[in-house]
């Protein structure tokens, strides 16, 4: 019996162990890949300062929580906003859909919540929203945020997979201290509508807080 | 070569492994009874500062739990029964065992390296794959020197055909070696620049709805080949040999094998019901995890009809109490998790607390019952000594089972409540519930799991303790036990 064959040859074993498992993945996964990386002629890539709250989002795990999901169901494009489409996810790497909602979907707050609400909230969730159970994020507002990183991820989504980021996006340092002034600007554009002196004050020294990048990004998820 | 005396096998590698499995498995439970009474009392997320938030410590609690505790319990079962089902020891080859102590150093410290990325947020963003481009590097390479230990003793082997362990146990390597490598793929950023930014950061090489597609072919299958696997392999082995009873059918054992390795990988599109990933494939998703029932409920079956007509043992043996309800839990936990891939209930249970019910089940019920099981019979027969105490054992025995059913009973509410309060519609269609109401409510029930954590906790500390007397001051056996593993 082939079986019984099979099972006194570890190496022949081995070899249809990893064809039968191979079969799913090559017919489910790579037939749509080409189609689902095609972005909606509308989306345009997160800039540096948002990059950067983006990976701040990764580095402070909110998925953990928080979806960027909405189903289409009338329940949710009533509590969220219009279900999510493909396209708009097409520059997001990683994919932040998250799979548990402790907290409310996000992938449209910066509709309906602005710079002031987001900074409030951070500093001590339960005085916004009563009975919240999400931490506080203070650390943020001391903590810098890592634009050089950002601005390192952008070239290289440029370069690597086409990613439509300026020509002004170029790998060399020079390219970067070029782009730095344009990063300081965005944040300030934020940092005006905050209240802390603190934050202020880091931005006019040409430092990003955590929370400016944080709030950038938030608000650009529409 | 050939010889006819007894075989002495060298656990020197299998013992290493297991005190590491009892360490990450205390840590990793600890910390998730941190998170569970997080929840419940959020004080507590301020501990440690920034690095004590509950989103920053769940990667730590699930990889500990997953690459610490599991893995490390499948690398000491593996060095235990391997030499024996294919009756060579580790001792007869100078280079398997160099290679197997290698191999423990460096996952242990690549381990610990690890984790401490995690506190530190050090993160590729993706649930269970947040270890970034160089850790993965470390990873591969400590698997890649598991698969060279296994082709090494298999190549070796004096018994010719492969026990059903075996083929569990190959399965694993060449499962998660799969599903890590493409899921991990990405781009160091810093290496793309000319040095700009941080040398820890990469890009994923997928982006978007295609980046989920693989994640949860990955998140679903590391579930798979991690949890299932391996566990079922150990039980194939342990629960025999405890026994003393012969596997009940070998021709379910193939279906059940080549039945899981066929329809397993398929299924992971059931965590992307109604995304954005295309219909199809969500129904694939979704009809493949029913079907999924056939080979999980088969190895179930497999194992308690092996106990048939010997079910005094169970009375008898707090050893076979934990593999039988092991066994059950996971009949449980397969039948639970296709459920919920139906896609009108999935509406209702997806990113609700139903979800982290279902794993813990698995995981909780099954997976480290088995792995406690099958240290426990391995101390007697690596250390030479009697079990330091059964009655310890048998309170720990329910003092566990009691936490995995208030845990999971008090998901399966939290979840379903919270899931139709979501959407609910008052008669005009306007939802009735705003966000935080639905989060209030969970209260009483994030007490009960904190409640169940802390119980299982304890169940394991006592697991630890038993096994420190065991290996320290259990009584002396002057020859190994041929089944029912000796307590004092």
């Amino acid at each position: 019996m082939f079986f019984h064959w099979l099972e006194k040859n570890p190496f022949y074993f081995a070899v249809l162990i990893s064809i039968v498992i191979s079969f799913a993945g090559l017919l489910e996964i790579v037939p749509n890949f080409a189609q689902a990386a095609r972005p909606l002629t509308t989306e345009t890539p997160k800039t540096v300062l948002e990059l950067a709250g983006k990976n701040l989002y990764v580095k402070d795990n909110c998925i953990a929580c928080h979806s960027q999901m909405i189903r289409p169901f009338k329940s949710e494009t009533d509590r969220y906003g219009k279900y999510s489409l493909s396209g708009e996810y097409a520059y997001d790497r990683p994919f932040l859909w998250g799979s548990k909602r402790t907290g409310p979907d996000l992938h449209r707050v910066g509709n309906y919540r602005t710079t002031d609400w987001h900074e409030n909230h951070m500093l001590n969730p339960p005085a916004i929203v009563p009975g919240s159970i999400m931490p506080a994020y203070k650390h943020m507002f001391t903590n810098l945020a890592d634009i050089e990183t950002a601005y390192a991820e952008a070239v290289t989504v440029k370069n690597a997979f086409f990613t439509p980021y300026g020509p002004e996006f170029k790998k060399t340092r020079a390219a970067w201290e070029a782009h730095r002034p344009k990063v300081l600007a965005d944040a300030k554009k934020i940092a005006d509508d905050m209240k802390s002196e603190d934050v202020k004050k880091a931005v006019a020294n040409g430092q990003v807080p955590e929370i400016v990048a944080m709030i950038a990004y938030l608000n650009s998820l529409k | 070569m050939q010889s006819n005396a007894a075989l002495e096998y060298d656990y020197t590698v299998a013992k290493m492994f297991t005190y590491v499995t009892i360490l990450f498995g205390f840590l990793g439970m600890l910390v998730g009874t941190i998170l569970a009474l997080q929840l419940a009392f959020p004080e507590l997320n301020y501990l440690i500062g920034e690095y004590g938030t509950f989103s920053r410590l769940r990667p730590v609690h699930t990889n500990t739990v997953i690459f610490g505790f599991t893995v490390s319990g499948v690398f000491a079962t593996w060095y235990y029964f391997a030499q024996r089902v294919l009756k060579v020891s580790m001792a007869e080859s100078r280079f398997l065992m160099i290679l197997g102590k290698a191999h423990f150093w460096v996952y242990f410290i690549g381990a610990l390296i690890a984790t401490i990325t995690l506190v530190f947020g050090i993160s590729a963003g993706k649930e269970y794959a947040q270890y970034e481009w160089w850790i993965d590097i470390v990873i591969v390479i400590i698997w890649l020197m598991w698969g060279v230990s296994i082709f090494g003793i298999i190549g070796i082997r004096r018994e010719k055909v492969l026990y059903v362990s075996i083929w569990y146990y190959l399965a694993c390597f060449l499962g998660i070696a799969m599903l890590y490598l493409f899921n991990n793929m990405s781009i160091p950023t810093y290496f793309m620049t000319d040095g700009l930014g941080s040398i820890n950061h990469s890009v994923s090489m997928y982006a978007g709805t295609n980046d989920a597609l693989v994640q949860w072919w990955y998140g679903h299958n590391a579930v798979a080949f991690g949890f299932t696997v391996p566990i079922v392999g150990m039980i194939y082995y342990f629960l025999p040999k405890e026994s003393g009873q012969a596997i009940y059918s070998y021709k379910l054992s193939l279906l059940s094998f080549w039945g899981l390795m066929f329809v397993y990988l398929w299924a992971g599109s059931h965590h992307l019901l109604w995304s954005t990933v295309p219909d199809w494939m969500q129904t694939m998703g979704s009809a493949f995890s029913i079907v999924l029932i056939l080979p999980s409920w088969g190895s179930a079956i497999n194992m308690l009809l092996t106990m048939k007509g010997e079910w005094n043992q169970l009375a008898e043996n707090p050893l076979i109490k934990f593999m039988v309800i092991a066994s059950t839990f996971y009949m449980l936990s397969t039948i639970e998790g296709p459920i919920q891939a139906i896609k009108s209930v999935n509406a209702i249970a997806h990113f609700t607390d139903w979800i982290p019910g279902h794993v813990h089940d698995g995981v909780l019920g099954w997976v480290v019952f088995m792995t406690m099981a099958a240290l426990f019979h391995m101390a007697p027969r690596m250390w030479k000594r009697e079990i330091y105490s059964k009655k310890l054992m048998g309170i720990q025995f329910w003092m566990q089972t009691t936490a995995v059913v208030l845990y999971f009973t008090s998901m399966w509410v939290a979840g379903i409540t919270q899931g139709m309060m979501w959407r609910a519609v008052d008669e005009y269609g306007n939802l009735v519930y705003s966000f935080i109401d639905t989060v209030t409510v969970l209260h009483p029930y994030y007490v009960i799991r904190g409640v169940s954590g802390v119980l299982y906790l304890t169940g394991f500390i006592l697991f630890a303790y038993n096994m420190y007397k065991t290996i320290t001051a259990g009584r002396e056996l002057t020859e190994e036990p041929q089944f029912k593993t000796p307590m004092a």
